[in-house]
């Protein structure tokens, strides 16, 4: 049947169950509580004293007993530096252990090795917020029998702590950590920053192994993951290839047509009525988007503008920002590069944050509600300004959901910015592969071609023409590109679903089907 | 027209196509080898944007090669006029 959005996504799903299909981004929090109730975490005992050093991340993960079945989570703050994933599967292989669920916050190109154990029945289940690489494409080509379930980084939270997801084993890789498992991504060799993704896998996994390639004296400062929830630590060599986990600053992208949109959406941003003192930010650390912060930061050293507070996902440029007394405080679910991580350990404003108060929509308020102002890309967005972010043009899983539907929907303007077409590509389109943000969350669309406003908010639209800006139809914009580019052939699907796009709140929002080859 | 000798326009940058032209033996026809980034999307589209250029430059034996970096038509066309030029030794000086 086709959900409110006109998705088509069938009442059952093979693998899954009945679909509690996507009412509206707000239609289930209305109510002030949830249904579902919120699953016990582990109780777990030690007696004084006891060592929880193990010699190899084997030896620990064989003290966990594995069993066939069970679901093992990573975070990825790592990035496309991480070896423990790729080797903690290994070692589950190696023993036997067969039906793994695996539930990683983000999956990389780094992790194409673990393609062979889903071929072999090792890997039978997968969550993840993305899918990047070779695993993306075998998924889509229906490596798999059981769909991929893509969640939002709030999204995972909510899962989990409803069980959802049952945690049975956490491998959390940090780049400190002492001999009771108290562990940050601050410092060490392969510092990375925020382990904010991690935090809801230490309080809900039955057991929890940290791995470290730095041990500290005890106690390790700051305490990230604290030592009350971690069964087992393991020295290892290394934790990834630090040259891809901490990859200097983040700079600002020189393309002329990034550029463009950038200064375009941050004149939106000065008209839209919502630049004003206090004001809360977020930006990606992709092209457009980061440059954003760019000509934001210029508007508001000339407008002697203070913000209140940076979310999100932090690059060095937004750290700067803070340094130069432009914002108050940043709070860090995830560090970008490897300048943050310092500022986190040295500056008291920059704040780590759990993924559950960034994001998660079952609780009192996460963050991204209390945010003013987000600006995000898009791989696709149709006419009714629903975002594709996780299918390319060819149908296939190569993207990530991340925080996009979470600040999305908290915020009070979310900007989109993307080119009309890449590579002769089209991306404003009548039609998208996977809708992953609803339309009713996304309140303008910035390219290079022109600025189109959601027709929910006219007031937007009006200071937009009355500044003069170049607003448009998104119609109009998206006829024109298909005049420029051509008409696409369309992608052939089969009727098997090899992915579910869960919404934050554990709606299905949309399918992703088997590609025809 | 009759392709007279080799022949090359474009470059391999993004947005762009590169179109190499090889004489053949006459009457063996035309051998026409695509690679394009966008495939799936404009394959269909390129090969026929190739077959009409050539109907327009009444050729019908070559060997041409494109290969494709999501360039749009207008450059595709100039592209290929360019190369079959110089391929037919149309050209008579650059600039």
């Amino acid at each position: 049947m086709k959900n409110i959005i006109g998705r088509e996504v069938p009442e059952y799903i093979e693998g899954i169950g009945k679909t509690d299909m996507f009412i509206g981004a707000w239609e289930k929090l209305k109510k002030g509580w949830m249904d579902e109730p919120t699953i016990p975490p582990p109780n777990k005992a030690k007696t004084p004293h006891l060592s929880k050093i193990c010699e190899t991340l084997e030896e620990a993960i064989k003290k966990t007993s594995p069993k066939d079945g069970m679901t093992v989570s990573f975070h990825h703050h790592l990035r496309n530096g991480d070896n423990i994933l790729v080797r903690s599967i290994e070692i589950l292989a190696n023993m036997g252990i067969k039906n793994i669920t695996l539930a990683s916050s983000s999956l990389n190109e780094v992790h194409n090795p673990i393609l062979k154990y889903l071929k072999d029945g090792t890997i039978t289940k997968i969550w993840s917020s993305g899918i990047r690489g070779d695993i993306g494409k075998a998924v889509s080509e229906g490596v798999l029998d059981i769909p991929v379930i893509i969640h939002s980084h709030g999204g995972r939270v909510r899962a989990i702590h409803t069980g959802k997801i049952n945690l049975d084993l956490a491998i959390v890789a940090a780049s400190a950590a002492d001999e009771e498992g108290n562990a940050t991504g601050s410092h060490g060799k392969s510092a990375f920053g925020s382990l904010g993704y991690a935090s809801i896998d230490m309080r809900y996994a039955k057991q929890v192994i940290v791995i470290t390639d730095t041990m500290v004296e005890y106690p390790c400062i700051p305490i990230s993951i604290t030592q009350n929830f971690v069964d087992y630590v393991v020295k290892v060599d290394s934790i990834g290839d630090a040259s891809k986990i901490a990859t200097g600053s983040t700079r600002i992208t020189k393309s002329p047509m990034d550029l463009r949109i950038a200064k375009i959406a941050a004149d939106v941003i000065e008209h839209s009525g919502l630049f004003v003192p206090g004001f809360s930010f977020q930006v990606g650390a992709g092209g457009a988007s980061l440059a954003v912060a760019k000509f934001i930061r210029e508007k508001m050293i000339k407008s002697k503008i203070k913000g209140s507070f940076i979310l999100g996902g932090v690059t060095s440029y937004v750290v700067d920002m803070l340094n130069e007394g432009l914002f108050n405080a940043i709070f860090d679910v995830q560090s970008f590069d490897a300048a943050v991580s310092s500022s986190l350990m040295e500056n008291s404003n920059h704040i780590e944050i759990p993924a559950a108060l960034y994001a998660n929509p079952y609780n009192c308020g996460c963050m991204t509600n209390k945010l003013d102002i987000v600006v995000l890309g898009a791989l696709e967005i149709d006419l009714d300004f629903n975002v594709n972010v996780i299918t390319g043009s060819d149908g296939t899983i190569r993207g990530a959901s991340g925080g996009h539907s979470d600040t999305a929907s908290g915020a009070n303007l979310t900007i989109v910015v993307c080119p009309s077409f890449r590579g002769r590509l089209p991306i404003v389109k009548k039609y998208i592969h996977t809708v992953v943000t609803p339309g009713e969350t996304v309140d303008v669309l910035v390219t290079e071609r022109g600025i189109c406003v959601n027709p929910i908010k006219p007031e937007l639209e009006e200071n937009l023409k009355k500044a003069g800006l170049n607003v448009r139809k998104i119609q109009d914009l998206q006829e024109e590109v298909e005049a420029i580019v051509g008409k696409v052939k369309e992608v052939e699907y089969t009727d098997k679903i090899v992915g579910i796009v869960e919404y934050r709140d554990g709606t299905i929002i949309d399918v992703i089907r088997q590609v025809k080859k | 027209m009759k392709i007279i000798k080799k022949a090359q326009s474009g470059s391999f940058e993004s947005s762009d196509i590169i179109v190499l032209i090889e004489p053949v033996v006459e009457k063996s026809g035309r051998n026409i080898e695509i690679d394009s980034s966008v495939m799936l999307e404009f394959g269909d589209a390129i090969a026929k944007l190739i077959l009409d250029k050539l109907d327009e430059y009444n050729i019908t034996d070559i060997h041409l090669i494109v290969k494709d970096k999501g360039a749009l038509e207008p450059t595709i066309n100039a592209r290929l006029e360019t190369a079959i030029m110089r391929a037919c030794d149309l050209q008579k000086g650059t600039l």
